[in-house]
């Protein structure tokens, strides 16, 4: 489903004085079709830079991405021109970051109603129904639904993130510490919400803070030195 | 999918110009003047694509030149070099002639003649200026301003032209029972969603936003941004957002160029603009984010 070939990544800092920082050299590994990988490795190894070179959030400096995609065959995602991207983001794609980046003034219902209204040709009343479900179920008080979560304490924000992200049911989910900042009993909650996704087919590709959870969760981990 | 306009090499130069213009200016010389001749080169050899409902994001301090591409696609100024060609499906009856037989793309606008270009604005562009009295005649009420736009259009029967006006006025918030009074007597902020309002009139297929939020204070931004959120995917209008502001840019666009004297310096999906600039000066810009 997606193959990593010696996935490199530097940075170049040109207004400081040209400092150049490396943050991950010859990354490969690859996930089948609905396989779940771990990545482990110590605070700074690269983890994160790798998901975001995926998503293309960074540009990968060298090495081959190769994602077999729904619409477009197989396709090297480090080297795709950004308008593809863009389509394959909106179709195939999702990304749960460590924290939610809030839309200002929209509110929460919205914020998760909107991938599923841009992706999955519901109605709106159908698309409200399922957003309001899943955050019903993640716990998310119904009084909240039309309040903006910028001004929501940091657990729920990023519970309303995961709803936004899963949603719309990507076939592909990067997930950056989607759990970080939970209670274990959303926690519990959110893993299986991921379980669920996974037994509908989506791959998944995910960074913990918990070893054990990713242990329990994942179904193989790769360690990046 | 192919795209609704097609930049290629875009420029304007002012002066006369010399054979040392091109390499005498640019980020690299730190200048847009050419230092032998005195000309200004505004922008030069600008490419990209606009796709149809897609909102794409040109950022850039003030003398990047990133308002003079504005005014080069709004057939504002003659293009110093460099084609605008425009994709079949946009074609309406009036505009049909433009384009050879089975070519999917029309005949270099800019190299019309100005009746025509005109014919092409009217019919599928619409444009909104950080300064509303280049968008606006101040003196003549709001909904005069619109109806001005729509004659411009085709539209000839005045109830139906007083009925759109009060319906786009009402769309950007703009109270109806104000639509007789001129805009001078307006706020900044409902001078720009006067502005919107006559750009959305003729409904353009391509939109310019030239730095409209600009000037505004916050909660009057944050007003006029969430409009402009909600009529991009009520219209489904191709955008072309200008702005020095990598907020507006951020929240509006899902692609961004970066420009600086004159060209454009980096192109890249927003977010990885933002999170990992490649070049010198969009890593300045990013770095003097507030």
């Amino acid at each position: 489903m997606i193959s990593v070939e010696n996935l490199s990544k530097s940075f170049i800092l040109h207004i400081l004085g040209e400092k150049r920082i490396e943050a991950c050299r010859d990354v490969s590994f690859s996930v089948p079709r609905g396989g779940f990988l771990g990545l482990s490795g110590p605070s700074g190894a690269g983890k994160s830079t790798v998901l975001k070179c995926i998503y293309r959030t960074y540009l990968p400096g060298g090495g081959e991405v190769w994602y077999d995609s729904a619409t477009r065959g197989r396709v090297n995602l480090a080297a795709l021109p950004d308008r593809e991207v863009i389509d394959i983001r909106t179709r195939e794609m999702g990304y749960v970051s460590q924290f939610l980046k809030v839309i200002p003034r929209v509110s929460a219902l919205d914020v998760v109603m909107e991938p599923i209204l841009a992706r999955n040709r519901v109605t709106r009343d159908e698309a409200r129904r399922r957003a309001g479900g899943l955050l019903e179920r993640l716990r998310i008080p119904s009084h909240l639904f039309d309040a903006y979560p910028a001004t929501f304490s940091g657990g729920e924000q990023q519970r309303i993130n995961i709803a936004h992200a899963v949603s719309w049911k990507p076939r592909l989910l990067l997930l950056d510490e989607p759990t970080a900042s939970l209670d274990r009993d959303s926690v519990g909650i959110v893993l299986d919400i991921l379980k669920e996704l996974r037994n509908e087919g989506t791959t998944m590709i995910g960074i913990f803070h918990d070893a054990e959870l990713m242990e329990t969760v994942t179904d193989s981990i790769f360690r990046i030195r | 999918m192919q795209p609704l306009i097609r930049v290629r090499g875009l420029s304007k130069r002012f002066g006369a110009g010399c054979t040392l213009c091109l390499s005498s200016t640019g980020p690299d010389r730190e200048s847009n003047v050419c230092p032998h001749c005195g000309s200004v080169v505004a922008c030069n050899d600008v490419s990209f694509d606009l796709y149809r409902n897609e909102a794409l994001g040109i950022v850039g301090e003030s003398g990047s030149g990133k308002s003079t591409l504005v005014r080069l696609l709004h057939f504002e100024w003659d293009a110093s070099d460099g084609s605008v060609e425009l994709h079949r499906s946009a074609a309406v009856p009036a505009l049909e002639d433009l384009f050879a037989d089975d070519a999917d793309y029309s005949h270099n606008l800019p190299g019309l003649s100005p009746f025509r270009k005109r014919q092409v604005r009217n019919s599928l562009m619409g444009i909104v200026y950080q300064n509303p009295f280049l968008g606006l005649r101040m003196q003549v009420s709001a909904g005069g301003n619109i109806a001005e736009r729509l004659l411009g259009a085709g539209w000839r029967n005045i109830r139906g032209m007083r009925k759109r006006s009060a319906e786009l006025l009402e769309r950007t918030e703009i109270p109806v029972e104000r639509m007789d009074e001129p805009p001078k007597n307006f706020s900044g902020g409902m001078q720009q969603r006067v502005q919107i309002a006559k750009a959305l009139s003729n409904k353009p297929l391509i939109l310019f936003l030239d730095e409209v939020t600009t000037g505004l204070d916050l909660s009057v931004q944050a007003r006029v941004l969430d409009l402009i959120r909600s009529i991009r995917s009520e219209f489904s209008l191709s955008l072309l957002v200008v702005s020095h502001d990598l907020g507006v840019i951020n929240l509006l666009c899902q692609r961004t160029m970066v420009m600086k004297y004159g060209r454009v310096v980096e192109a890249g999906l927003t977010d990885q603009i933002l999170q990992d600039p490649q070049h010198r000066y969009t890593q300045l810009l990013v770095a003097s984010q507030l």
